[in-house]
């Protein structure tokens, strides 16, 4: 295989994430979009690294991607559960009390 | 440098990590209900005093590249860090007597912990010097800010505000990393240094990656096209919060862009690009600031065009500028949380101060400030205070906040932008007329009724006095804190 079909591959993610993060009004619709980009950037990473003679940095990025990837999940999950206990709905169009 | 050589340079880190710990199981452990917050304040207060200690002690050491040179200890990170330090200490101080945080006392020591582990975060992007560091650092901050903003948990308006910055925030460090990803591609390295042997070549994937990263700084300096959040996560966090997040986290955000920045040489027209943003990002702040009848939201706009002029500094690019940028944010470190103090006071004061405008953030509107300066004698202090942090923002004579300007302006000049130092003073000018407004409003409009403010807490009205104090003197001898700055670019 070739670098250039993983980032292709990687690019697809990263435009499908970021699509779906900008016309996704559900909160955990948002969030999956947001994973497809982190892990579109990690397969790069790992893409890279194999090409470049294994070169061990790109690998511990990844791995650092996953968890960080993780512990932003647990943090916007958490504020989640607070929207929904207040607003009864996650989605992001209808939690509107700050003005414009 | 090797790890376990690095450590004794790394001292500052470890107490702040210490300190965050101690006082998460502080938390967990204490049964001193009611008294807990005060307790974990003062061990907070003790921790970031010895960590700025040890940043001082490591000030002159030349710049040793930590941990295999993920870190690197130059003397700008050592500024940034005390900047950091002093900010957190001061917004400690507010959040002992805030009402909003009171609200949910219970888990007060989980709050002071979550601001120390912010400063450390910052403390290591301030020293980053590779783009995993900086992806961890950058994480750090965001993840820490993100649980604050949201920390009133009986407060809507809080959870609103941290929603909509974490949603954002998440997109724009995946951004981010699809641009480093590209850029450990083309290079090899995750090593900042690596820009200088890339950049003679403007290819676009390069120029690609190099803007994909800029935006996950934008993002954390809150500069248009990536300030959306900015707004409405200001207004909902707690205010000492708002405080927190308009000065420590826009500095980290500073400090690692001019080191990015710098060694990125002029390589694909960074000055220019980063031009043209400040001058877009100072125009919508204060544009988008006129309208506004909230006053916590108002300041909000008025940070992001302060972000403008702030980048004004780092646009010119040479070393005049960034001596510039140094000592804006001293100046801006007293005169912004001054103003977002008298925020707070304004907001806890009983009985509330409101011509009619009741509801969550009604504390925080204009109509609260109508004839704050007749209000009796703490009115009048409340309402001289505000006037001199709000022209010390305009940049007027003789506050703090003009020598800053002077010198971002004379470094603008200086590398000949002068398209951009008139965009600036126009913007300077619009400033004036929505901070004026809220002036008019303290002194000249009759108040809705006879209540007069109360100062409840002694402790405010002391950092009240100095932050105030601290605006009109280094206007007034602003040499010392010249020198310092010309120290740490020498």
């Amino acid at each position: 295989m070739q670098l250039e079909y993983y980032l292709i591959i990687g690019l697809i993610l990263f435009l499908l994430g970021l699509y779906t993060c900008l016309t996704r009004v559900n909160a955990i619709g948002m969030l999956m979009g947001i994973e497809l980009m982190l892990n579109a950037a990690g397969l790069n990473f790992v893409a890279f690294s194999h090409f470049n003679g294994n070169h061990i940095d790109g690998h511990i990025m990844a791995i650092f991607i996953i968890v960080l990837a993780a512990a932003e999940a647990v943090v916007a999950l958490a504020v989640l559960l607070a929207i929904y206990k207040r607003f009864k709905v996650i989605d992001t169009d209808k939690v509107v009390t700050l003005k414009e | 440098m090797p790890n376990l050589a690095s450590m004794s340079f790394f001292i500052p880190e470890l107490i702040l990590s210490a300190v965050a710990l101690i006082l998460f199981i502080f938390a967990l452990v204490s049964d001193k209900a009611g008294k807990k917050g005060e307790y974990a304040s003062v061990i907070a207060i003790a921790g970031l005093l010895a960590s700025a200690v040890f940043v001082l002690k490591n000030f002159n050491i030349g710049s040793p590249p930590l941990f295999w040179g993920l870190l690197v200890l130059d003397k700008p990170a050592a500024f940034f860090k005390e900047i950091f330090i002093i900010t957190a200490l001061i917004v400690i101080i507010f959040s002992q007597r805030s009402n909003e945080l009171r609200a949910g006392a219970n888990d007060s020591a989980e709050y002071y912990s979550l601001l120390v582990g912010s400063v450390l975060g910052m403390n290591l992007l301030a020293s980053a010097n590779n783009l995993l560091m900086i992806y961890l650092a950058l994480e750090f901050v965001s993840l820490m800010s993100f649980i604050l903003v949201g920390f009133a948990r009986g407060s809507s308006r809080s959870s609103e505000a941290a929603l909509k910055y974490v949603l954002y925030g998440a997109v724009a460090s995946g951004v981010f990393l699809y641009g480093a990803s590209l850029y450990y591609g083309l290079t090899g390295t995750l090593d900042i240094k690596s820009f200088l042997t890339i950049s003679p070549s403007p290819h676009l994937t390069i120029s690609l990656a190099g803007l994909f990263i800029l935006a996950g700084f934008l993002y954390k300096i809150a500069a248009v096209p990536m300030h959306a959040w900015c707004p409405d996560a200001y207004e909902g966090a707690p205010t000492p919060i708002t405080a927190f997040l308009s000065v420590a986290p826009k500095a980290a955000g500073f400090a690692v862009l001019m080191r990015v920045f710098s060694a990125a040489g002029d390589g694909f027209n960074w000055p220019l690009i980063i031009a043209v943003i400040s001058a877009a990002t100072m125009t919508f702040g204060n544009l988008a600031a006129i309208p506004q009848t909230n006053v916590k939201r108002l300041l909000a706009y008025s940070s992001i065009a302060h972000a403008g002029y702030l980048l004004m500094g780092v646009a010119s690019g040479t070393p005049r500028g960034a001596e510039a940028v140094y000592f804006y944010f001293a100046a801006y470190l007293v005169m912004n949380l001054g103003a977002f103090l008298v925020v707070q006071i304004i907001a806890n004061t009983s009985p509330p101060l409101m011509g009619g405008d009741i509801g969550e953030g009604g504390r925080e509107s204009l109509a609260a400030y109508k004839g704050l300066g007749r209000r009796g004698a703490s009115g009048a202090i409340l309402g001289i205070t505000m006037t001199i942090f709000l022209l010390s923002l305009t940049g007027i004579p003789p506050f703090v906040g003009f020598i800053g300007k002077f010198y971002i302006f004379a470094a603008v000049m200086d590398a000949k932008l002068y398209w951009l130092a008139f965009i600036g003073i126009a913007n300077s000018v619009v400033s004036l007329y929505y901070y004026m407004r809220i002036v008019k409003t303290i002194f000249f409009d009759e108040p809705a009724d006879a209540v007069q403010p109360a100062f409840s807490s002694r402790r405010l009205a002391a950092i009240l006095g100095v932050l105030s104090f601290a605006t009109i003197f280094i206007g007034l001898y602003w040499q010392w804190l010249s020198n310092i700055v010309a120290a740490v670019i020498a």
